[in-house]
């Protein structure tokens, strides 16, 4: 909706001319400004320009709903409140597996088993439904290339011989599990929008990044420290909305550092002061 | 305006300062010569029969003055997991404890900007809710059955009016059209930004820009919450800032950010323990005070209470 054009807006063709000498095209380069800047720029009325951005305003603004209409669209989809199952008994019982539209991440030191969890996880996705899978295509995201295929065909055969045993089966699972690799945050993004259409169209029944610390990571070592932060959130909140809109499961890996407990950088500066007993009503 | 300046620009008419003067009406209470002013006497009567919105958790509504006001701006922040959305969704119900039961009785605005409102918590805590306000007022023995009505869960939900924004150029645009909605939507007691901090964390190169619009957006926010006479509650994500040689936790978005609002309360954990922590208003002194987030909602912590810790 940011992207969208101002000329298609409803604006007055004068106003919406003079956004466009002005190279104010989307609504994002409009609410990107306060409005005395876009009145300085535009040199038009304040109230003027405070009409225009209420007008673009009302047109970007997402849809009200109400929580009932939330918990009602929810009972009638077939697509929601669904569980990618881990077949791991304690974890299927207590989460039921990975929620459909829902970014779950899955943190621990190297070597836990993160990208074997997620191997695992990949399988499940692509088997049919007759043994317990989802029957769907898997996108993963590799950013650190420790994908192996070897090793994805040796759990199948180890985890579901009844089915790797069958001719052509191993093929066919392995063939429906799409790799990428992307180098950087901008590239993930990318190739996430070239995969859209089929995630709304509910072919892809798995999305696994592993790991999201890699890209970030990387980036901020050629960067200065401040930068961390920006990139860090980059891609997520579109993760977050890609999940919903499409109710796949996001599955993302993320690495784990040592801290130290008493480290300060985990305490606010108030902490350890003592504070009176608030004054009670009697 | 001074009496006697406005009049004395309009010399057209030829009046002098003097016979303006004159011609003013005697016994004028001077407020109706400040547009819009209030004497500080009748906003203080105003604020006295004003209710406030509780947190349920009553150690928390004693430290805040007795819940969240209306017409102020609230930023609530804390780390992840604290229970910032905890507290967002236990006041989207709570604003709507009909005027019988003292509340304010209310519908609630509810701006998600990370997805993480889950309706089937805010159905358990509005029923959590519902409980226990016929519970008490069970014991006063007199509950109208066109109440009893009103207090269902589902209506509840029907009244939380939700917005998932995507971007943070949604967000402007939300609380811009706010104004509007609110027009036409005059039963709107509380306006939830979860989180307000999430968007404008990510996406902007130019921080200088991302201050100056910010700004902009707390004054309209500052705005809404003193015309339509509700509370505005901004939860906020934290982040780690250099100070005097060492880092420490603080809230997000900068130092100019921290002036936007009228309350800051900092959610933070002490050991096991859940706690709430008032670092800035203008009529409450700073304290702290523990709460809980049970599976009803927000709560004080029970002191005998033995904590279950699932490793």
């Amino acid at each position: 909706m940011s992207n969208k054009l101002i000329n298609s807006m409803g604006l007055s063709q004068s106003i919406s001319h003079i956004f466009a000498a002005r190279n104010i095209l989307t609504a994002k380069d409009a609410l990107s400004m306060t409005e005395f800047d876009l009145m300085m720029l535009l040199d038009v009325d304040l109230d003027d320009v405070r009409s225009a951005v209420m007008q673009i305003s009302r047109v970007v603004s997402p849809p009200r709903q109400t929580a009932l209409q939330l918990i009602e669209d929810r009972g009638r989809s077939d697509h929601s409140l669904g569980y990618l199952p881990t077949m791991l008994k304690g974890l299927d019982e207590t989460l039921q597996g990975m929620p459909f539209g829902c970014l779950t991440e899955l943190v621990g030191p190297a070597g836990i088993g993160k990208t074997q969890f997620c191997l695992k996880l990949s399988l499940i996705a692509a088997l049919p439904a007759s043994a317990g899978g989802l029957n769907g295509h898997v996108v993963y995201i590799d950013t650190e290339s420790k994908f192996s295929s070897r090793r994805l065909i040796e759990i199948g055969e180890n985890s579901f011989p009844h089915i790797f045993r069958v001719k052509g089966m191993a093929k066919e699972m392995a063939g429906k599990i799409y790799v990428i690799h992307p180098t950087t945050a901008d590239e993930l993004i990318e190739s996430l929008q070239q995969i859209k259409l089929s995630l709304l169209q509910h072919e892809v029944k798995l999305v696994v990044i592993d790991s999201i610390a890699a890209l970030t990571l990387r980036e901020t070592e050629t960067n200065k420290i401040g930068y961390k932060q920006q990139t860090l959130g980059c891609p997520v909140s579109y993760l977050k909305s890609l999940a919903e809109l499409s109710q796949v499961p996001i599955v993302v890996t993320n690495q784990v550092r040592s801290t130290r407990t008493d480290d300060s950088s985990f305490r606010y500066t108030f902490e350890g002061k003592k504070f009176d007993r608030p004054l009670r009503k009697v | 305006m001074l009496p006697g300046r406005a009049i004395f620009s309009n010399r057209s008419d030829g009046v002098t300062p003097m016979t303006a003067h004159e011609r003013l009406p005697q016994n004028r209470p001077i407020q109706s010569d400040f547009f819009g002013a209030q004497t500080a006497w009748e906003m203080l009567s105003e604020e006295l029969v004003q209710k406030h919105i509780t947190t349920g958790c009553q150690d928390l509504d004693d430290i805040l003055g007795g819940g969240i006001h209306c017409k102020e701006v609230t930023e609530i922040g804390g780390v992840p997991g604290i229970g910032k959305t905890q507290i967002g969704i236990q006041l989207a119900v709570n604003v709507q404890i009909p005027d019988e039961f003292g509340g304010l009785g209310g519908k609630a605005i509810y701006i998600d900007t990370e997805g993480s409102f889950m309706v089937e918590r805010a159905y358990q805590i509005a029923k959590a809710c519902v409980q226990d306000v016929l519970s008490i007022s069970a014991i006063d023995g007199k509950v109208a059955e066109t109440h009893r009505k009103k207090m269902n869960p589902n209506v509840f939900l029907a009244n939380i009016l939700y917005f998932r924004v995507c971007s943070y150029t949604e967000q402007i645009a939300v609380i811009n059209y706010l104004e509007k909605f609110l027009a036409e939507e005059r039963d709107v007691k509380i306006l939830i930004i979860d989180s307000v901090s999430f968007l404008f964390r990510q996406d902007f190169d130019d921080l200088a820009l991302r201050t100056r619009i910010l700004s902009e957006m707390s004054l309209k926010l500052m705005k809404l919450a003193k015309s339509f006479n509700l509370a505005v509650v901004l939860l906020n994500q934290v982040t780690t800032k250099f100070t005097e040689g060492s880092f420490h936790l603080s809230l997000a978005l900068g130092d100019s950010w921290s002036h936007a609002c009228t309350n800051r309360v900092i959610l933070y954990w002490n050991n096991d323990e859940r706690c709430a922590y008032i670092e800035k208003s203008p009529s409450v002194r700073s304290a702290s005070s523990g709460f809980s987030v049970t599976a009803e909602g927000i709560r004080n912590i029970i002191p005998s209470h033995k904590k279950i810790r699932i490793l």
